[in-house]
C-alpha cells in the first residue's frame, strides 16, 4: 500500500462562520472515538481539514469506518513527496500503477505555492505524459476519469491525492442539538431518527411499553435499533415508558374510533414532558402523510394540538418504499419485520377516526385523568443508556 | 496415550465443555417461548449465529445450525436437488466424496437425478477440466469435499467457484467438514453457495454443526416441522451444542494462528520418519494436501492388526474413514486413485490436531517401527 494519510474533507461545515471551530471538534472527537481499533492512527485537525496518518493501517478499512459519519463530504487517500518535479513525478506514477482497476486518469494540479518554477497547467502536462509513458494501458480522460490525481504544491512539500471515497455528508452529530426521538419499533421511526442525525440532531428515544401486552421482545427490538442508530453518532439514551394503564384507561372510558387519537395526544404528552427534563428543543416522529389513520393531515392537527414543542416529521412527503430502501441501507429493516406486538397495534380500535376533531378529542378527554396517568407513566420510566447497558445476561460473552 | 484419530472426531476442548454445562444448566429455555427466559436462551442463540457468521466472514442471516456433518450434506444436496428439480435433475460430484454425500447422490440417481461422479488422479484431485466439460444446461448443483477425509487431498474450490460464478443456475456446496481450521476457504466473497461444517472435528460436541446457505440461495428442508432456523430446519435448537461448537470455532481459529507452521512441522516429520519403513506406501499426496492427515499403507501388513497393535501401546489411529471403518471392504477413496485393492485394504489413517505435540510424533514413529518389527517377525514365523 502505498497511501500514507488520509485528508477528510467537510461539505456544509465550512459554510458555518464562527461555529465551524465548534463543529470539526465534534467531528474530530467522533472520529477518534470511531477509528479506536486502529492504534497506530494519528488524528490532526487543522483549520480546513482532518488529516489521519495512517502508519500501516488499512486504509480501505479505515476509510469505511469514517463513511458513515456525518459531516464529512470526502474522504481522499494521499501521499507526500518534496517539491521538485522528479519526486512529484515519480509520485504521481506510483498512485497510478497501485490503482489496478482504473482505466482512464486525469492530474488535477494546483500551484498554492507560488516560488515553484512550473505552473499548475505544465504541471498536468509533464505528471500526464509521464504516467502516459510509462503505463499503457492507462488513457486520459478529463471529464468522468476512474482516476483523479490531485496534486497541490505547498510552501513546504506537495501532496498527491489518489483513491478517493465518498462521505456521508450532512452535519456532525450532536452539533444541531438534541431531539427526542419516538421509537415504535417499526420501520419508520428509525429511518426518522437517522435523518435527523445526519443533519446534526443528537438523538434520545423514547419507547412506550404495555406489559404484559407488549414483551420483552419487542424491548429488546427497539434497544437494537436503537444501537444501530448509535452507529451513527453519539450515544443514545433510551427512554421506556410504561404505558399500560393509560391504555387500559383509555379503552375503557374513550369512544372507540377515537381511542387512537387520544393515545397519540397522550404519547406526546409524555414525550413532551421527558423532552423538557433531558433538554431536547423538538420531538420527532416517522411519520409520513397518509400512510395510516393517525398519520392524515386531520389527525396530525388533532394529535399535535397537546404539544407547542416543535414536532420534526423528516419522513412525512416520502414514499413508503423509499423509506424501506433507507432502513434497509442503515441495516434497521431486518430488526424492524421481527413480528413482535407494538404498543400501538394492541388496543387499536378496529376502524380509527381518520378525521378527528380537536374539539371532539378535546371533549372527551374531561373524563381521563390525564395529568395522574402522565405522573404514573413518567414516575415508571426505565432508562437505558446503550453504552452501558446490561440488558442481555452479562455471561454470554464468557460462554462464546 | 497418542491420539491420532482427529479426523474420525476430535477430543473436546474443556472450555467448550464448560460452555455446553452452563448453557445446559442456565439456559434450557426454548429459544422459541415467549417469556423472559425464552428471550434469553434466544439472544444467546442469536450470539451464537453473529460469532459464527463474524468467524466466517458471512451474514449472520446465512448460518443454519444442524445436528453434524452428515445432516449438513444431506440438507444442502437433497433440499437443493429437490428445490430445483423443475430447473434440472443433473449434479456433479467426485467419487471420493464422504459418504454422506456420496450415499446421498446415489439416492438421488433411484429419484431419478443424473449424478456425474467425476474421477481422480493418483493424487486424489479431480480434474478441473473435466469438470468444466460436465457441466450441462441443467446442472443445478456441483458438490465436492474440500479436504478428504481419508487421504487430505484438496479440490481446486476456488478455482470451481470462479467457473461458476458466471452460472446462476448451478449452486456449488462445499464440503468443508475436514477443512475448518485446517485449509482456509473463503466464503466471504460470495461465490460459494452452500458449506457444510461440523463441530466435533474442530473439539466441539458431537451432534453440532452449521450449514452456510449463502443469501439469496433456496432449499427445501429434510425435516417438516417448526419454523426454526429460517424454516429451513425445523427442530428446537440445540443451544449447549451450538454455543460450544462457536465457542471451539472460535478457539480452533486462534490455534491455527499461532500453531498452523507447527502442525506442518508434525506432520513433515512424520512423513519423514514413515519413508525409512520398508514396503510403506505413503497415500497422501506429497503437495498440496491438508496438514493434518496422513494415509498410508504397510505391505504385508493388515489394517485391522495393526490398529490393534498400536493400541495394545496406547496409540490410536483409524483404517480408512471412521463411518465406514467397520466393514472390511477396501477404502472407496483409495480405490478411485488407483490405488491397488490389496494395499487399499491394508491403508491406515493418522490424523492430527493442533494438540498435537512434537513428543508424541516422536513417540508414534518410535513405536510404530517397532510394532510393525515384531508383528513381521510373528509372521515370519
Amino acid at each position: 500500500m502505498i497511501y500514507e494519510f488520509l485528508v477528510l474533507r467537510f461539505g456544509e461545515i465550512s459554510l458555518k462562520g464562527k461555529n465551524k471551530k465548534k463543529f470539526i471538534v465534534k467531528l474530530e472527537t467522533t472520529i477518534r472515538e470511531r477509528l479506536k481499533r486502529f492504534p497506530n492512527l494519528f488524528v490532526k485537525r487543522h483549520y480546513d481539514d482532518i488529516e489521519i496518518t495512517l502508519h500501516g493501517e488499512d486504509v480501505d478499512a479505515v476509510a469505511e469506518q469514517l463513511q458513515s459519519i456525518f459531516g464529512i463530504h470526502s474522504i481522499r487517500a494521499a501521499i507526500k513527496v518534496e517539491n521538485n518535479l522528479e519526486n512529484i513525478k515519480q509520485g504521481a506514477l506510483q498512485i497510478a500503477q497501485s490503482e489496478v482497476k482504473a482505466q482512464t486518469f486525469k492530474i488535477s494540479a494546483r500551484r498554492k505555492n507560488k516560488n515553484f518554477e512550473y505552473p499548475a497547467n505544465v504541471l498536468n502536462q509533464e505528471l500526464g505524459g509521464h504516467i502516459l509513458r510509462n503505463m499503457e494501458a492507462l488513457k486520459v480522460d478529463v471529464h468522468h476519469p476512474d482516476l483523479n490525481i490531485r496534486v497541490e504544491v505547498g510552501e513546504r512539500d506537495t501532496r498527491l491525492y489518489g483513491r478517493e471515497y465518498p462521505g456521508a455528508g450532512g452535519l456532525p452529530v450532536g452539533t444541531s442539538g438534541k431531539v427526542m426521538l419516538m421509537l415504535s419499533g417499526g420501520i419508520d421511526s428509525p429511518v426518522a431518527g437517522y435523518l435527523l442525525q445526519k443533519r446534526g440532531a443528537e438523538i434520545e428515544a423514547i419507547h412506550f411499553h404495555s406489559p404484559p401486552y407488549t414483551n420483552d421482545r419487542a424491548k429488546q427490538k427497539v434497544i437494537d435499533l436503537a444501537e444501530k442508530l448509535q452507529n451513527f453518532g453519539g450515544h443514545i439514551k433510551l427512554h421506556i415508558v410504561p404505558f399500560t394503564n393509560a391504555q387500559v384507561a383509555i379503552k375503557d372510558s374513550m369512544p372507540d374510533n377515537y381511542r387512537m387519537t387520544i393515545m397519540r395526544r397522550m404519547m406526546l404528552r409524555i414525550a413532551e414532558k421527558l423532552a423538557k427534563k433531558n433538554g431536547a428543543l423538538a420531538i420527532a416522529t416517522g411519520e409520513s402523510l397518509g400512510q395510516v389513520a393517525s398519520q392524515t393531515l386531520e389527525s396530525m392537527h388533532t394529535i399535535n394540538e397537546v404539544t407547542n414543542y416543535p414536532v420534526l416529521r423528516p419522513l412525512v412527503s416520502m414514499d413508503k418504499i423509499d423509506i424501506m430502501a433507507i432502513a434497509q441501507k442503515i441495516d434497521t429493516y431486518d430488526i424492524s419485520i421481527r413480528p413482535y406486538e407494538d404498543c400501538c397495534t394492541i388496543f387499536l380500535p378496529t376502524a380509527p377516526k381518520t378525521k378527528p376533531k380537536r374539539e371532539h378529542a378535546n371533549k372527551f378527554e374531561q373524563y381521563l385523568p390525564i395529568d395522574e396517568l402522565i405522573n404514573e407513566a413518567l414516575e415508571g420510566v426505565q432508562t437505558i443508556d446503550l453504552l452501558n447497558k446490561s440488558q442481555v445476561p452479562d455471561d454470554i460473552d464468557d460462554l462464546l | 496415550m497418542i491420539y491420532f484419530d482427529n479426523s474420525a472426531t476430535t477430543k473436546p476442548y474443556p472450555e467448550a465443555l464448560d460452555t455446553f454445562l452452563k448453557v445446559a444448566q442456565n439456559y434450557y429455555a426454548n429459544p422459541s417461548s415467549i417469556h423472559r427466559l425464552g428471550s434469553q436462551s434466544e439472544e444467546l442463540l442469536k450470539r451464537s449465529r453473529q460469532q459464527a457468521a463474524n468467524l466466517l466472514q458471512v451474514s449472520d442471516k446465512e448460518i443454519i445450525f444442524t445436528s453434524g456433518g452428515s445432516e449438513g450434506n444431506n440438507l444442502a444436496i437433497k433440499g437443493i436437488a429437490n428445490y430445483f428439480k423443475d430447473r434440472g435433475k443433473h449434479i456433479i460430484t467426485t467419487e471420493i466424496e464422504h459418504a454422506s454425500s456420496y450415499l446421498a447422490c446415489k439416492q438421488l440417481e433411484k429419484e431419478g437425478y443424473e449424478v456425474t461422479y467425476l474421477p481422480v488422479d493418483s493424487e486424489g484431485k479431480i480434474s478441473f477440466e473435466q469438470l468444466k466439460q460436465s457441466l450441462r444446461k441443467d446442472t443445478i448443483l456441483v458438490t465436492l469435499i474440500h479436504v478428504n477425509n481419508e487421504v487430505g487431498s484438496i479440490q481446486p474450490i476456488s478455482e470451481v467457484a470462479d467457473l461458476l460464478k458466471d452460472k446462476p443456475t448451478t449452486l456449488l456446496h462445499v464440503d468443508h467438514v475436514q477443512g475448518v481450521g485446517k485449509v482456509p476457504l473463503d466464503l466471504s466473497q460470495g461465490k460459494i453457495d452452500l458449506c457444510t461444517i461440523s463441530g466435533h472435528k474442530f473439539h466441539g460436541p458431537k451432534g453440532t454443526g452449521l450449514l452456510y446457505i449463502r443469501h439469496g440461495v433456496n432449499l427445501s428442508p429434510l425435516f417438516a416441522g417448526g419454523s426454526q432456523e429460517q424454516g429451513r430446519r425445523a427442530g428446537t435448537e440445540n443451544l449447549p451444542g451450538i454455543t460450544a461448537m462457536v465457542k471451539a470455532l472460535r478457539m480452533t481459529l486462534e490455534f491455527k494462528k499461532t500453531h498452523f507452521s507447527e502442525l506442518k512441522r508434525h506432520k513433515e516429520k512424520l512423513i519423514q520418519g514413515l519413508s525409512t519403513i520398508e514396503g510403506i506406501t505413503i497415500h497422501t499426496p506429497k503437495n498440496g494436501s491438508a496438514p493434518h492427515i496422513i494415509n498410508i499403507s504397510i505391505k504385508g501388513l493388515k489394517a485391522e492388526v495393526l490398529v490393534h497393535a498400536l493400541e495394545e501401546k496406547e496409540v490410536y489411529v483409524s483404517t480408512k474413514s471412521a463411518c465406514s471403518s467397520k466393514d472390511q471392504q477396501a477404502s472407496r477413496i483409495l480405490l478411485a486413485m488407483g490405488v491397488s485393492d490389496s494395499d487399499a485394504k491394508q491403508a491406515i489413517r493418522l490424523s492430527l490436531s493442533y494438540q498435537t505435540t512434537a513428543e508424541e510424533v516422536d513417540q508414534f514413529l518410535k513405536i510404530l517401527k517397532t510394532q510393525v518389527a515384531d508383528l513381521r517377525q510373528v509372521m515370519r514365523s
